[in-house]
């Protein structure tokens, strides 16, 4: 560990708290959102720095891009009311009550231990998980059931919201040449790089969250662009992509019963195809949840 | 000090900003920036302690558990999203058009 | 350090110099169109020379084109994001900033 290294900890480390405040303090909201997605970056930069690879790409592409995109979509359009300090004696007891928090929690922080954790009985069971990747075999098979339990916290998400949203989209202008352009470019490559990350989400990092996010982002410019409609709960092909992730967990869950395993227990035989399936599902779900949280735009058709 | 602990001491910092935030502001989409930063420096808490072992592979079952708090958490800011869009266009008294 | 090396380290350290001058630019300039102008030519070039430095180190042809294709996606994407931006910020009335 060089110095420039310990230098370049110690400025993420200060950074984080100080750029979070400036977000929270920020006069303006779009200076505020501008804020919170460098934040988000620089959070990427921790990740990596911790030796997370793919929780820096799930922070970069859902985290900070999608996460952005949505803010502005959605968060600025409308005055917000002036931001005002509160009375002074509920600052003062906010205050005092967050210096005890901070120095409670980071005592006990501090006095952890330097425990390796889990990482010795997962890669001792690594061969028989059907990948060669730790993080992808822990989301997908050893604790394959916090997995499941999100596919369907989605699957209510995206219900949510579409039970929310207004019957008719909002209009917005049509989009330029040059917009049309960079679709035709970005979005082939972009559906490219997706696959590309979750085939090899097996043994490198990548996987179904990050082909959906990126998958996700090249739906957000085709709606812009016009191309595509905006998903509504209401179509059939909108409801089957999104049964698709969830239903083929359950189903892949469901297996080793007939065989007389218990929930979720994949024969390792076919456990890496298992993966695959559920994967390639999830991924298309996960990208039309992501894909209706934004508002529904509706680009006047130009002229051409 | 080693650095996971740095990092970890930030994310105590980090959370506390975060709910600073949660308590003292009047305007809704800063409300859920401030929920969205004090998420993050649990996930950060996480990752850390994933970190701990002085050399060799970082503990993959917080990674894992992090990157489904990541996704679950935008989910959440995209319904409050949803819920603050609906706030505005209909404000309450008014009447249907 | 090797020739290679120390190449590879003179070319961060200009990455370094465009990113600071650009962040500059966005922070100093007076309206939209300047500040658009700065974070896009610094922005990229800086880009650029952070991919060079990269792809001196890098392992296999393969690493070095996929930097490539990364930093071609990053310039498409950000002229036209620009473009677009700086349309719609003269669209909505603002007024480019003229020596008075």
């Amino acid at each position: 560990m060089t110095g420039l290294e310990r230098l370049f900890d110690l400025a993420l480390v200060v950074g984080l708290p100080v750029v979070a405040l400036a977000v929270l303090t920020a006069k303006e909201l779009r200076a505020a959102v501008a804020l919170f997605l460098s934040l988000g970056l620089l959070m990427a930069l921790v990740w990596a720095r911790l030796d997370a690879p793919d929780v820096a790409l799930v922070e970069a592409a859902v985290g900070t891009g999608l996460t952005g995109a949505l803010l502005l979509a959605s968060g600025l359009a409308a005055p917000a009311p002036p931001q005002l300090p509160g009375p002074l004696a509920q600052r003062l007891l906010l205050a005092i009550g967050l210096a005890g928090l901070l120095g409670a929690v980071g005592l006990g922080v501090a006095t952890a231990g330097g425990d390796p954790g889990l990482r010795a009985a997962v890669l001792d069971n690594l061969q028989r998980s059907g990948v060669t990747h730790p993080p992808t075999a822990v989301l997908l098979n050893f604790r394959g059931y916090d997995t499941l339990l999100e596919a369907i916290v989605l699957l209510v998400a995206a219900v949510g919201v579409g039970s929310l949203r207004r019957e008719r989209p909002v209009a917005i202008g049509p989009p330029g040449p040059l917009l049309l352009e960079l679709v035709r470019w970005v979005v082939p490559v972009l559906g490219v790089v997706a696959g590309y990350l979750l085939w090899r989400g097996s043994d490198a990092p990548g996987g179904a969250f990050q082909a959906g996010a990126i998958l996700a982002g090249g739906g957000v410019l085709l709606v812009l662009a016009g191309k595509l409609s905006a998903p509504r709960l209401a179509s059939l092909r909108v409801r089957a992509l999104l049964l698709a992730g969830p239903v083929a967990f359950l189903a892949a869950a469901a297996l080793p019963l007939g065989q007389g395993g218990s929930l979720l227990q994949y024969p390792p035989a076919w456990a890496k195809a298992l993966m695959l399936g559920i994967e390639v599902a999830l991924a298309g779900s996960i990208a039309v949840v992501l894909l209706m949280f934004f508002p529904a735009l509706a680009p006047a058709r130009s002229g051409r | 000090m080693t650095p996971w602990l740095w990092f970890a001491l930030s994310a105590v910092a980090l959370f506390a900003v975060g709910l600073h935030g949660l308590f003292s502001s009047r305007q809704l989409v800063r409300q859920i920036l401030a929920a969205n930063i004090s998420a993050s420096a649990v996930l950060l808490l996480l990752v850390a302690f994933a970190r701990r072992a002085p050399s060799g592979d970082p503990d993959p079952v917080p990674h894992a558990l992090v990157l489904t708090g990541i996704v679950v958490s935008v989910s959440a800011t995209g319904v409050a999203l949803a819920l603050a869009r609906r706030l505005r266009v209909r404000p309450p008294g008014s009447r249907r058009r | 350090m090797s020739p290679r090396e120390l190449i590879a380290a003179a070319l961060l350290a200009g990455a370094a110099f465009f990113f600071f001058a650009g962040t500059c630019g966005v922070l100093r300039f007076p309206d939209v169109f300047t500040r658009l102008h700065a974070l896009t030519k610094a922005d990229n070039l800086g880009l650029g020379l952070v991919v060079a430095a990269l792809a001196l180190q890098a392992e296999s042809i393969g690493l070095v084109l996929k930097l490539g294709l990364i930093w071609a996606l990053v310039i498409l994407s950000s002229a036209i994001c620009s473009q677009l931006i700086a349309r719609s910020a003269l669209r909505a009335g603002v007024t480019p900033w003229s020596r008075r």
